[in-house]
């Protein structure tokens, strides 16, 4: 073994080339090691576009759909209800929606929603991730003597009104969020898609 | 505490021996100069070993380990989970070549004498590593629950019922832990396969490899080249591991990789040698396969299982077969390692054992029609012979002599 | 412990018995690059088979997906109508049912062309024949006795086996194809909805599906291989060359 005329140079060229290549071929072995930790097929089956027919809502009720194991609620408000939203807007944390972040486009709107009577709304408190429950009358309520309908939850007691929007004084810093979801026909919403009529 | 430097690998060193630790098995361990082809599959074994770990960590994270869920589970991942496939088959096509890898390892030692004095305990913990491997692969072919997995449990642990004395009997049901191969069976082939025996494994390949770097490398010479140093007390006729045979090992690695992956895109199920073909059917309790066949590399001791007419002496023989893998060490008398310096008998024998070998690995796959049952009595009479006569033809035939450097290689 | 012994005695037996089907398999030269072969076959299972046999592992989605269907034209004409887009293609019959309807429930057959073989199906497919022995008329070559009835009947026809003209060559001087009369033969004695030549192209195509079913991964992985195999090729010229540089010192 001997040292003399050893072309260091080379040396060190070669090793950092090999060395550059094997890395990248590690980089490419990660790929599927990561990427297998993506949602499956499996899951996104589930978490796949649901269809509501909406036909059945009498004014003042509410149904609740699955939209990836998460509840959502779909509420047809009453023209009295609606009329209460504007006057409202003093007593709210966001009233106009300035957290974009929180519904779509065509939902940043007063009543946030496609139409205005149709309210579809991610069943999940935006504090910690209770189901709000649903006080549709115009009434006192203990938690609130001029109750002007809306969401209220249980957990700690934050308060919504008939758009999702959070009162002042809730534990809840932004309003509910409202799912992406498109009219298919005038009774068919589907919640999961943007588009109109997609 | 000699290099206490203010660095902070002297900071480490002084706590922790790495650097001391890196020379003794890297860049101060001297290996023979001569190391030719056959000195790969030592660390390709444990790049496979790599290999196996970490697909069967991601595998582990979909597969469900129940009799309703098992089979439809590795379908999931072969479907549903993102590159949820090439994992998986990384890891059947792995099983196969660390399989393929070690054996080619044994077979350098066979030829080199490698097993032989003061090597024996190297020998040893290698048959331990080859035994749990055996294990491991059993028991990890038994998880898909298709057919051939549930078959091929059933008749292996079938075979502890020859334990005479009704202790067969009590010992397979408490393998089983039921009245037949079922859920039970199923979990505690996982636990093994996914934590005991990986552990075993890489505790053994530790201790392999620490009992290797005390005595140091074979060569293919035969030759202890600690005999002969420099005025430095290197030895003349070794070269320090890294870093040349780190770079000399990448080439070997990247060959074996196409390999790999010539077989892993092209041709997963080997033509039905790796991924057996009944196995994409799930496993039925009332319905053998037409034709039950373990995996190739069980084949050899399998194929011995079948050669011995009388079903006691047919497992007598098949953990002979095995066993005496073991004592090999003693059974070599001959004052020299490698075959280039063994006499002719030896010369002739080993090369006729090889294919011996391999063609009971063969024959164990296929079914058992009169000349193939033949065959398989002739390979395995060859199998024993070797071994059972190697402490008389050892001592008998004429060596020649060896050198005093190495020969060949660079 | 006897129980032990005998299946293990009883499986060399069966090893010697195995010996493969009785009559010689037509090659299927499967091609899973050809869409509308495997469309056609997908077709021909959603309205033949998928009412007995599920494909339980794959999704109608990636079916779509892989086959080139638009997803509407997927949920309009192959997808039964209780089922979503993304669902497992699962059917509504009932093990029990199977079991009492046909003898043993209809399998899944989502790998059954890794279990079987292209070939075996194929041949399979094309070799039921009368039997007025068997519970529904029709017994197969390839499988003997088979519990399944042949629901392509009205497509092929009548099959049947007995003495038939067979072609053995072709006269090198006239062109014509020679026959001689064999024995134990099946030919079409009432023809059915589709020609031979039809039928057989109908069953190879869904064959094909089959085989894209049991591995609908098999084209991407196939095109994966390539460049890895390049890659690693690229990857051994520097580790060559530094091999080479290192081992210089040694003489």
């Amino acid at each position: 073994m001997s040292q003399d005329g050893v072309n260091q140079g080379r040396r060190t060229l070669l090793v950092g080339a090999t060395a550059a290549v094997g890395a990248v071929g590690a980089g490419f072995l990660a790929v599927p090691y990561v990427k297998s930790w993506n949602p499956s097929e499996k899951a996104k089956a589930a978490g796949a576009p649901t269809s509501v027919d909406v036909s059945k809502i009498e004014p003042g009720a509410m149904i609740v759909a699955e939209w990836r194991g998460k509840p959502v609620y779909v509420a047809r408000r009453t023209p009295e209800t609606l009329g209460y939203l504007e006057g409202l807007n003093g007593q709210l944390k966001d009233p106009n929606n300035s957290n974009k972040e929180q519904q779509p486009d065509y939902a940043d709107n007063l009543h946030r929603s496609r139409k205005p009577e149709l309210a579809v709304l991610l069943g999940v408190c935006t504090h910690l991730g209770c189901a709000p429950t649903y006080h549709p009358e115009v009434k006192p309520e203990p938690f609130d003597a001029n109750w002007k309908g809306g969401w209220y939850c249980p957990c700690h007691g934050s308060r919504f009104d008939f758009s999702g929007r959070v009162f002042n004084g809730s534990p809840a810093a932004d309003n509910l969020v409202v799912p992406p979801y498109s009219f298919e026909t005038t009774e068919v919403i589907v919640i999961g898609i943007d588009e109109e009529n997609a | 505490m000699s290099n206490q430097k203010n660095t902070l690998m002297g900071w480490i060193d002084d706590r922790l021996p790495v650097t001391q630790a890196y020379e003794k098995h890297m860049s101060k361990y001297y290996a023979p100069k001569n190391f030719n082809f056959w000195y790969f599959f030592g660390v390709l074994s444990m790049l496979m070993l790599v290999n196996q770990i970490l697909s069967g960590i991601w595998l582990t994270m979909n597969y469900v380990p129940s009799v309703e869920g098992a089979f439809a589970s590795v379908e999931y991942i072969m479907r549903d989970v993102e590159w949820g496939w090439l994992i998986r088959y990384m890891h059947s096509t792995g099983a196969s070549f660390f399989f393929i890898a070690v054996y080619l390892h044994m077979m350098r030692a066979l030829l080199y004498g490698s097993y032989q004095k003061p090597r024996e305990l190297i020998w040893i913990f290698g048959m331990l590593i080859y035994l749990a491997l055996m294990a491991e692969a059993f028991m990890g072919y038994v998880l898909p629950w298709g057919q051939m997995s549930y078959w091929g449990a059933q008749v292996i642990i079938s075979l502890f019922g020859v334990i005479p004395f009704g202790l067969g009997d009590a010992l397979v049901e408490w393998v089983r832990g039921d009245y037949l191969i079922s859920g039970a069976t199923l979990n505690r082939f996982f636990a093994l396969h996914v934590i005991a025996l990986p552990l075993v494994i890489v505790m053994l390949v530790v201790l392999h490899l620490l009992a290797l770097h005390e005595v140091g490398s074979n060569n293919p010479d035969g030759i202890d080249i600690k005999k002969l140093v420099d005025e430095n007390g290197k030895p003349l006729d070794g070269v320090p591991f890294h870093p040349y045979y780190t770079v000399h090992d990448l080439v070997g690695i990247v060959v074996f990789l196409m390999a790999f992956s010539v077989v892993l895109f092209f041709f997963p199920e080997a033509n039905g040698f790796f991924l057996e073909a009944p196995n994409f059917e799930p496993a039925n309790g009332l319905k053998t396969p037409e034709h039950i066949a373990p995996v190739w590399y069980f084949g050899a001791f399998y194929a011995i299982l079948r050669a011995v007419p009388d079903k006691l002496m047919g497992v007598v023989a098949m953990g002979g077969a095995i066993a005496i893998l073991f004592v090999l060490p003693w059974l070599d008398r001959s004052p020299v390692r490698s075959w280039r310096y063994k006499g002719m008998i030896s010369k002739i024998f080993l090369p006729v054992f090889a294919v011996a070998f391999v063609l009971l690995t063969w024959l164990g796959t296929q079914p058992a029609t009169e000349i193939n049952t033949f065959l398989s009595r002739v390979g395995s009479v060859i199998y024993f012979g070797f071994f059972l006569l190697m402490p008389f033809y050892t001592r008998m035939e004429k060596t020649k002599p060896v050198p005093e450097r190495v020969t060949g290689g660079h | 412990m006897k129980k032990i012994f005998l299946l293990i005695a009883a499986l060399v037996p069966t090893i010697a018995l195995a010996a493969g089907p009785s009559i010689p398999l037509d090659k299927h030269r499967t091609d899973l690059r050809d869409n509308a072969s495997l469309q056609s076959g997908a077709q021909t299972y959603m309205a033949y088979c998928m009412g007995c046999h599920s494909l339980e592992h794959g999704r109608y989605n990636r079916v779509a997906r892989d086959l080139g269907i638009p997803e509407d034209l997927m949920m309009e004409n192959l997808v039964f109508a209780d089922k979503r887009i993304g669902e497992l293609m699962t059917n509504a019959m009932r093990r029990e049912d199977g079991q009492a309807w046909f003898g043993a429930p209809p399998p899944d057959l989502t790998l059954v062309a890794r279990v079987r073989g292209a070939d075996w199906l194929y041949t399979y497919l094309r070799s039921f024949y009368a039997d007025d022995m068997r519970p529904f008329g029709y017994n197969n070559e390839v499988f003997k006795d088979v519990g399944m009835p042949h629901v392509l009947a009205e497509l092929q026809g009548m099959q049947v086996k007995g003495t038939a003209p067979v072609a053995v060559g072709v006269d090198s001087l006239t062109g014509i194809a020679i026959t001689e009369e064999r024995d134990d033969v099946l030919y079409v004695a009432k023809a059915g909805t589709l020609s031979t030549a039809e039928y057989d192209r109908l069953v190879f195509d869904l064959v094909n599906f089959l085989v894209y079913m049991g591995e609908p991964i098999a084209l991407e992985r196939q095109r994966l291989g390539i460049w890895v195999l390049l890659f690693l090729a690229f990857f051994f010229i520097p580790v060559y060359l530094l091999n080479k540089e290192y081992w210089r010192d040694v003489k």
